[in-house]
Order: C-alpha cells, then sequence, then structure tokens
C-alpha cells in the first residue's frame, strides 16, 4: 500500500513535469497574444513523433548513445521553430483583431489539419522508442528500482524551465519587453517596441516547449493518435485550475493534477481521465478564475 | 415563418424526398444529416451568443445511449426519442449550470473536456457500456407498427424532416423572441444586458439547455437509423463536426443547420472513404477558408445569389 502510494507519487512527478511543459507554453502564448491556442496538444503530438523517429534514426548511428538526449532537444527545436513561425505569420497574425469566436473557431481548424498530418506522415500504429531512458539508467530509491530519466530528468527540465523562463521575463531586456506587451500593447507600441515581434518570438517559444515536452514523452509512452487532443484538454485543465497566465501557478496545479492522475491509476483506474477535471471542476466553482487568476475588468 | 424561409425549407424537403426516392441509399445519409441538423441548430443559438462548443457530442451521445440502454425495455420510437431529448436536457442542465458562467475560451474548453471524460468513461465501463464494441439496437416499432427496412427507413426520413421544418420553426420564433434577442447582446456587450435587468448567464443557460435537447434528441434519432451505438459518438471530432457544419451552413438563418449538414453529409460518403487519414484536414483547411473568406457560409451565398438579386430586381 504505502509501496504503491510511493510509486503513484514518482509516476505523479514525471507525469506533471510533461504536463507541465506543454501547460507552460500555452498559458504564456495566451498571456501575450491572448490567444487559446487550441492547436498546441497537436504540438506537443508531433515534437514526440518526430523525436522517436530522429532517436530510432540516431540509434543506427555510430554515436548512437551519446545522441538519443540531444536529439529530443534537437526534435523540439525543429517542429517548434519550422511551425510556430509558418502559423504565426501564416494565420494567427490575420486574426488578432477579430472575435474572440472566429480565434478559437481558427486554432480549432488549425488543429484538425494538424491532427491528419500526424496520421499521413506517422501511420496510426503505435510508435515508440526507449533510446534516451536506457541511456540514462535506473536508480533505487528504497525499494523501488525507478528509471533516472523519469526520476531526475523530467522533473529537473520542468524546474529548469520554471526557473529559466521567471529569470529571463524579470531580468533580461527582451523578456521585460515580453511582459510590457502582455501588460499594455498599445502603451508599448508607443514606446517603440515591435509587437509583432514580440508575439512572433513568443508563440515560437511556447510551440518549442509543447515540442519537448512531447520529445522528453516519447521514451515513456507510445505515440498513437489522439495523444495530441488528451494534451490540450489536460494542459488546458492545468492552465485554467491555475488561472489563464498564471506560470508559477502552471507549476503547481500540473503537479496537483499529475500526482491526483496518478494516485487514480494505481487505486481506481477506470476513473484515471476523470480526476483531472474533477479537480478543475472543483477549483473551479470556488474561486472562477483560478487559483491564482484575477477576473478581467468589465467594460461597459 | 416569413415567406424569405417557407419557400426554400419546403422546396428543400422536397428535392430531399425526391432524391431519397430515385437513390435508395440516400434516405439513410439524409436521416442522419437531418438528426446533425438538430444539434447543429442547438450549436446555431450559443454561437448568435458568441460562444462556440467543442463538446456537443456529448449530448448527442448522452441522446444515443439513453435509446440504446432503454431500447431492451421500451419498444416504441414514439416514447424512446422524448426520453432522448430528456436525457439531453438534464445533463445539459446540470452540465450547463457549471459551464454557463463562463464564456468565449473557458466556455469551448470546458465543453470539450466534459466530452472528452464522457468519452473515456463509456469506453471503460465496459460492464454497462460494452466498451468500444458499442451496443446494437433492436429495431424499435414507429406507433406501434414493426416495420420492415424501407418502410422503416421512409418513415425515419419524413419523420425527420416533419421534426426539422416544425424545430426550425420553433428555433426561428425563439430567436425572434426577447430571450432569443437578449442572445446577441451577450455576444456585444454583456454588461449592457445586466444593467437592463436581464441575467446574461440565464439567458446562456437556456440556450444550452435547449441545444442539449436538440442533441440529444437527434443522438437519439442516429441511434434509431444506424441501429447501433459507440462511445466514438462523443469523440471530439464529432464535436468538431457540428461546429463545422454550423460554419459551414452559416449562423444567419435557421435553416443554415440543415443545409450545411445536407451537403456535409453528401461530401462526407464520397470524400471520407477516398482519404480516411486526411478527412479531418479537408475539413479543417475549409473550416479556415470559410473563417477567413466566406464568413457567412453557404446560407449567406445562397442569400447573395437568390435574395439580393430578386431584391434588386
Amino acid at each position: 500500500m504505502t509501496l504503491l502510494l510511493f510509486l503513484a507519487i514518482l509516476d505523479g512527478l514525471a507525469y506533471a513535469a510533461q504536463v507541465f511543459m506543454v501547460a507552460v507554453g500555452l498559458t504564456l502564448i495566451f498571456g501575450v497574444l491572448r490567444i487559446l491556442n487550441v492547436a498546441h496538444g497537436s504540438f506537443f503530438a508531433i515534437g514526440g513523433y518526430v523525436a522517436a523517429t530522429l532517436g530510432t534514426w540516431a540509434a543506427t548511428t555510430a554515436l548512437a548513445p551519446a545522441l538519443a538526449l540531444p536529439a529530443l532537444l534537437l526534435a523540439a527545436v525543429l517542429v517548434g521553430g519550422v511551425l510556430g513561425p509558418v502559423i504565426e505569420r501564416l494565420i494567427l497574425s490575420r486574426i488578432y483583431v477579430k472575435e474572440h469566436v472566429l480565434q478559437l473557431l481558427v486554432t480549432f481548424a488549425l488543429f484538425m489539419i494538424l491532427e491528419d498530418i500526424q496520421k499521413l506522415t506517422w501511420g496510426v500504429q503505435p510508435i515508440f522508442q526507449d533510446a534516451p531512458v536506457r541511456v540514462l539508467g535506473q536508480v533505487e530509491v528504497g525499494d523501488i528500482i525507478y528509471t533516472a530519466y523519469q526520476l531526475y530528468l523530467l522533473p529537473g527540465v520542468a524546474l529548469a524551465t520554471l526557473l529559466g523562463l521567471m529569470w529571463f521575463l524579470r531580468r533580461t531586456l527582451t523578456g521585460r519587453v515580453i511582459v510590457a506587451v502582455t501588460e499594455d500593447r498599445e502603451a508599448a507600441t508607443a514606446m517603440g517596441i515591435d509587437a509583432n515581434r514580440v508575439y512572433l518570438l513568443t508563440f515560437t517559444f511556447g510551440t518549442v516547449l509543447a515540442a519537448l515536452g512531447g520529445a522528453l514523452a516519447s521514451p515513456t509512452t507510445s505515440l498513437v493518435p489522439g495523444v495530441g487532443v488528451n494534451m490540450i484538454v489536460l494542459s488546458f485543465a492545468v492552465v485554467a485550475t491555475a488561472g489563464l497566465g498564471q506560470i508559477e501557478g502552471a507549476m503547481l496545479t500540473a503537479l496537483l493534477i499529475g500526482l491526483g492522475r496518478s494516485v487514480a491509476v494505481y487505486f481506481a483506474p477506470e476513473f484515471e481521465v476523470v480526476i483531472p477535471y474533477l479537480i478543475m471542476v472543483a477549483v473551479l466553482l470556488v474561486r472562477p478564475h483560478g487559483l491564482f487568476g484575477r477576473p478581467e475588468l468589465r467594460r461597459v | 415563418m416569413d415567406r424569405r424561409l417557407a419557400l426554400p425549407a419546403f422546396a428543400g424537403a422536397a428535392l430531399v424526398i425526391a432524391l431519397a426516392a430515385s437513390a435508395p441509399w440516400l434516405k439513410f445519409v439524409f436521416t442522419i444529416a437531418l438528426a446533425k441538423g438538430l444539434a447543429v441548430t442547438g450549436i446555431l443559438l450559443l454561437l448568435r451568443a458568441g460562444q462556440v462548443s467543442f463538446g456537443h457530442a456529448l449530448y448527442i451521445a448522452v441522446g444515443a445511449y439513453t435509446v440504446a440502454f432503454t431500447r431492451p425495455h421500451v419498444g416504441e420510437m414514439l416514447l424512446l426519442l422524448p426520453l432522448a431529448a430528456a436525457a439531453g436536457t438534464i445533463v445539459g442542465l446540470a452540465v450547463g449550470l457549471f459551464v454557463a458562467r463562463y464564456r468565449d475560451i473557458f466556455f469551448g474548453m470546458l465543453n470539450l473536456a466534459f466530452s472528452m471524460v464522457f468519452y473515456s468513461l463509456l469506453e471503460k465501463l465496459y460492464e454497462y457500456t460494452k466498451g468500444t464494441d458499442g451496443i446494437r439496437v433492436a429495431r424499435p416499432t414507429i406507433a406501434g407498427m414493426a416495420l420492415e427496412r424501407v418502410d422503416y427507413e421512409w418513415t425515419m426520413l419524413i419523420g425527420g424532416i416533419a421534426l426539422a421544418l416544425a424545430l426550425g420553426w420553433l428555433a426561428s420564433r425563439f430567436l425572434a423572441s426577447p430571450l432569443g434577442q437578449a442572445l446577441p447582446a451577450i455576444k456585444t456587450r454583456e454588461t449592457r444586458l445586466e444593467f437592463a435587468g436581464i441575467s446574461a448567464k440565464r439567458v446562456l443557460l437556456v440556450a444550452y439547455v435547449i441545444s442539449a435537447a436538440l442533441a440529444g434528441l437527434g443522438g437519439g434519432i442516429i441511434a434509431c437509423t444506424t441501429l447501433h451505438v459507440t462511445p466514438l459518438l462523443s469523440y471530439w471530432t464529432h464535436s468538431g463536426e457540428l461546429v463545422f457544419i454550423a460554419i459551414l451552413g452559416g449562423g444567419g438563418s435557421v435553416l443554415g443547420p440543415y443545409l450545411g449538414a445536407i451537403v456535409y453529409e453528401l461530401v462526407r460518403v464520397y470524400a471520407a472513404a477516398a482519404f480516411p487519414d486526411g478527412w479531418q484536414m479537408i475539413l479543417g483547411a475549409v473550416l479556415l477558408l470559410i473563417i477567413l473568406f466566406a464568413a457567412r457560409g453557404l446560407w449567406g451565398i445562397y442569400e447573395d445569389l437568390v435574395l439580393r438579386k430578386g431584391r434588386r430586381a
């Protein structure tokens, strides 16, 4: 019983780390662009697929074990660096001034397109790679043998992302410019800030984070059609529970939801999928704008 | 109904019957299209308020599974369909009390979340739902008569058309009523609505429950037509399909959903078979094109071609 609970906590931490990578990009993009990107989960899925493909190829080269981990990062940068700018410039930039409902519909349409691109490129059979997990080996925690990849690497990357992002937004010029555009786009533009560049940068960065989440997840789950939609719904639950646009809060709710889910996996497997949303609904019933969100001003 | 709608409505109904008589397999396609049209009418009401739900397949599945679960005990269609609509209403009220507090992003995504939770419950609670195998539905009697297949399909189609006409008329009356007129006010400036002493939350809740009831009824018809229900009915692709049809048909008229649904189903029969893995991609691309370049959908194009020209002449 305690052993199971301990296992559930370890699983929950690793899972929360993956979800956080996707959720933080979603919330960052929303904070700056004021668009909730429904296609964000697809970046997670595509990141995973590209990482698996690259990893399988890297395993055949002479540098096999050393390449396994860099391949994950490379996949994320490739996916985010290509898809991010193309989608932001070609499509999103046309709809910043349109109604909310149209913005949602446009990203939903993108989501439909990206889901099928995955099916057409990688088929519908599960895809899996385990080289990155094997490279790092296993560790003993108490009586449990666990993979170092899930114990150290995943939470480590998530924590580094959170701290790096906080440092970046508060201490660097580019980061402060992003915050300025978030607070007041017009005032920032009047100060000579190129808001369009900030939008492009933020969207690309958020896309890379989601793709990195997918790449990191590729050795721990098999990739099948549908991972994208599950991830967007789950990361939205994380982001909504924390409050849209809240970065530090997203870490906390990712932990809450990740742990809740993995405890359910061990003790009530039928309700694994329901737990994250029960948590979300419970929080939203008490705090309609999320744990850390602020209500928006009502205009007359 | 005013004459500008009555004429195309009855002409369309006659055309559907004529086509179904000339090609027998079309009866099935058209019945499904009309059932989806009912659900899309609900989406249209929500769109009037500027809200989009990515989870209304939930109510289709609720209606369909209600029919599947009660069919062994109740053999009569005229009881099964009201039950399906009632189940949609009840679930819609429960979920609606929660989601009507939210707008825009939250509204759309919370609906998606609820439908995906329902989907995985249908899939996982195998004991009750038989999982992905789904449940077979025995053909029910209609007004006490056990009909042969061809007669049954005809009755379903004619019944579907009658329902579509009646509910389309009701929907247009609802949109013209003070409550219906409050919907666009939620879209433009909700606070002003509240200053006028009208609760925006209540208005949206009413529209939401109606939309859930319509989708439940549509789901019941789908179950009685396909005679087999699976969890896939509540999957996000089906919610997306409803939104797609609403945008394709155009939000300007209560006939838009049926026009959109029939065109959509006809194209799907051919195209989805030709590109099984690329179908969502095609839908997504067309959706983007409509939103960016023809925001009023097929009904808007019809208006431009027929009504405007008529007025000028």
